[in-house]
């Protein structure tokens, strides 16, 4: 009697509930530890770009200084101001960090693996994002503090702004594809990438995602010369990292969503014998790395925007150039029958 | 319905701001991102430097003007030695102002490379802050080489300069000149043609000619506006007549234009760097004036005469003949000036000092009214101030 009931909790919640959680070990610790390289990469890279030498004092080449960065942060006191509401000051970052971490449940980094291939995962990407707001909008909220309060402010702007236009852009996609699920996408791309016949709604859509992860040109929520740090101008120690490793964790996310929606995900450049020897992460790895590059180097290279002119890029020339792609799009595909059948 | 009264959002801008460039506190008025007012408050760096100098010889007053506008430290010195030269009526030996303006021009490079990228930076563009500052930390090693000191040389004194220039410093500086322009082509690839720079600053913060002239402006504020002045021009000191120069000059009084107006006059300040080295005589870099410069080290250990005149200038220092003096120099920033009262001591009695930025700063709020709060940023790094000099 107790045997059987072992035995269907073993293989009805044990097993699976494991297996799950050894899945999410799996793509989390290795997301982490590429976000805790992220943050190196990026003064790597802007240290050579402003002729400098960048973090070499940490382990050889600074291949440590993320750990020694984290554990200072550890140690570092938090500090709650007194006007602050303690409970959302405290969740807000929780919140951005964890929304950061759960998207990722349906990215395939390689052919088949995805923690969780459901059919709507185009959606589920979509709305986590846009969920990403409220831990800003609460940071600033619950701070107190006028500049924060700016930050948050400009924040939730520009982050429903750009979202329409990445709307748009991702209809655009889903017309060539027929279907919402991730991988389903990047099958699809198997003769030609998107960022290809897509040319145009490709770059929008970069562009829309250095406005949502709040990067430069676009990083008006946490304008140094303006608003000091924006929102999270009053957190401190372990709330600051949770705020930092989630943007860091939305920059490769972003990454990983462009790649899927135009870069071919996993699949290799061309299908010939060097290339696909190589596994799929590998390919996808390559090119969120190659993207957050990018990210990094506009950075270096381009000032900021002002807030009305952030708003009228999103709504005056996003919006507008988006929309008739869609309808160019789905009219080209109406009139010579190439709209995907049978999904 | 009951009347809803709304408050305007007022915040505290400074004065440990990251972009408040040093102690400025800007008390602003938003409406939403509009800036309604935007209220300077001053004399948070203020050290009395015009009381101190009151109580000091005129060579122990000297150093205080490498700390006012320590951006550009050896200008400032400029302006003292010319006020006091004009009271004593001491003529500076032909080396001794080329070297001057050798180094003044120097000084102007200093600060116009800190001013247009740490606006730059103000507009967001990180990368231009920090090569500017590899290149000034190249011109103040020639302060150093000259002086002894990065920023706070002390290398001016009335008569002349405190040492000539030692060996194979001019050479270097000549080399250089040509290793500057470069750089200031890729600063200004990552700027002038970017077009969120632009959008950033064109239109904003526009002086009219007439505005500027009425607030007192003086250097690039004016000359943005389209004012052709330029004390090295309109009232020649030291050896500029007989330098070969342009001064460049801004159309529409914005923030763009004052931006190329400095990159601009980097470049002349070469040439008249160049020039300077070119032409520089040989001869004596000081007076020879016994009772106010003080004699050479070898010379004092054969003579009487120049131990008892170094003995004298170094303890008593050395008097100055009753009268009044304003002396100006064209400083990066605009016209420094001197005012100096003396009563024939051997301190001054009054030192009045002319500050280019404490003039500028009075036009944040009207430059800012109506602009956005990222805009008053913009402005604040554009108009160029340095706080040691605003609060003296």
């Amino acid at each position: 009697m107790t045997d059987t009931i072992w035995q269907t909790l073993w293989q009805g919640y044990i097993w699976p509930g494991g297996l799950i959680l050894a899945n999410i070990l799996a793509l989390v610790v290795p997301l982490l530890i590429a976000v805790a390289y992220l943050t190196l990469m990026e003064r790597k890279v802007l240290a050579a770009m402003s002729l400098r030498m960048g973090p070499n004092v940490v382990g050889p080449f600074g291949l440590l200084q993320p750990f020694a960065d984290a554990v200072k942060l550890i140690f570092k006191e938090p500090i709650i101001p007194s006007g602050a509401n303690k409970i959302l000051f405290i969740m807000a970052p929780c919140l951005t960090f964890i929304l950061a971490l759960i998207a990722w449940a349906v990215i395939p980094v390689a052919e088949g693996w995805v923690i969780s291939n459901i059919n709507v995962g185009v959606l589920y990407l979509f709305a986590i994002s846009s969920l990403g707001v409220y831990g800003i909008i609460v940071a600033g909220w619950s701070s107190n503090s006028r500049y924060a309060f700016l930050g948050a402010l400009r924040s939730s702007a520009q982050m429903v702004s750009y979202e329409v236009s990445m709307g748009f852009v991702i209809i655009t996609v889903l017309l060539c594809v027929g279907s919402l699920n991730l991988s389903a996408i990047v099958e699809a791309q198997r003769t030609v990438w998107f960022a290809l016949p897509l040319f145009p709604m490709f770059i929008i859509f970069f562009i829309s995602t250095l406005a949502e992860t709040n990067r430069h040109p676009f990083d008006l929520p946490e304008a140094e010369a303006e608003l000091v740090a924006g929102y999270q101008v009053e957190y401190s120690s372990m709330h600051f990292a949770l705020f930092f490793l989630g943007e860091y964790a939305n920059m490769i996310l972003m990454s990983g969503m462009t790649t899927i929606l135009f870069l071919g995900g996993w699949l290799p450049p061309i299908d010939v014998a060097p290339f696909n020897w190589l596994p799929g992460i590998f390919w996808f790895a390559l090119k969120i790395l190659l993207l957050l590059f990018v990210f990094i180097w506009i950075r270096a290279a381009l000032p900021r925007y002002r807030y009305d002119q952030l708003m009228r890029l999103g709504w005056k020339v996003f919006l507008p150039i988006s929309l008739f792609w869609v309808v160019a799009t789905a009219g080209f595909l109406v009139a010579f029958d190439l709209l995907p059948k049978g999904v | 319905m009951a009347e809803v009264s709304i408050a305007n959002y007022m915040v505290n801008f400074g004065p440990q701001h990251p972009a408040a460039h040093g102690v400025l506190r800007l008390v602003l008025e938003l409406d939403g991102e509009i800036v309604e007012r935007c209220d300077p408050h001053i004399g948070l760096l203020h050290r009395g430097t015009e009381k101190l100098i009151e109580h000091k010889t005129y060579l122990q007053a000297m150093p205080y003007f490498d700390r006012l506008d320590y951006v550009a430290p050896m200008n400032q010195e400029h302006a003292f030695c010319l006020a006091t030269e004009k009271l004593l009526g001491l003529e500076v030996p032909e080396r001794g102002q080329y070297v001057r303006v050798l180094f003044a021009e120097i000084g102007r490079l200093l600060n116009h490379l800190l001013n247009v990228t740490t606006h730059a930076m103000d507009c967001g563009a990180m990368t231009p802050t920090l090569w500017a500052f590899e290149e000034r930390e190249k011109l103040m090693e020639f302060y150093e080489r000259v002086s002894g000191a990065r920023m706070h040389a002390a290398y001016f004194r009335p008569g002349g300069v405190h040492q000539d220039l030692p060996k194979g410093l001019a050479e270097d500086i000549y080399a250089y000149c040509d290793r500057l322009p470069p750089v200031l082509e890729d600063i200004e690839g990552l700027l002038t043609e970017n077009r969120i720079f632009r959008q950033r600053n064109v239109e904003i913060g526009v002086i009219s000619a007439k505005d500027a002239q009425d607030w007192g402006f003086s250097g690039v504020m004016l000359r943005g506006s389209g004012i052709a002045w330029d004390l090295r021009k309109a009232q020649p000191y030291e050896v500029y007549d007989k330098l070969d120069f342009d001064v460049p000059v801004g159309k529409n009084g914005d923030c763009f234009d004052r931006y190329l107006c400095r990159i601009e006059e980097m470049r002349q300040s070469l040439r008249i760097i160049r020039q300077c080295i070119e032409k520089m005589p040989g001869g004596p870099v000081s007076s020879q004036d016994r009772k106010v410069v003080p004699p050479k080290r070898g010379e004092m250990k054969k003579s009487m005469e120049a131990l008892i005149h170094h003995f004298k200038l170094y303890t008593e220092g050395f008097h100055v003949p009753a009268g009044q003096a304003y002396a100006a120099v064209e400083a990066p920033k605009g016209e420094f000036g001197v005012y100096m009262v003396s009563d024939g001591t051997n301190k001054p009695y009054r030192c009045r000092i002319r500050a280019p930025g404490f003039v500028h700063l009075q036009a944040t709020d009207f430059l800012s009214k109506g602009y956005m709060l990222a805009d008053a940023v913009s402005i604040v790094g554009n108009l160029d101030i340095v706080f040691g000099e605003v609060d003296r």
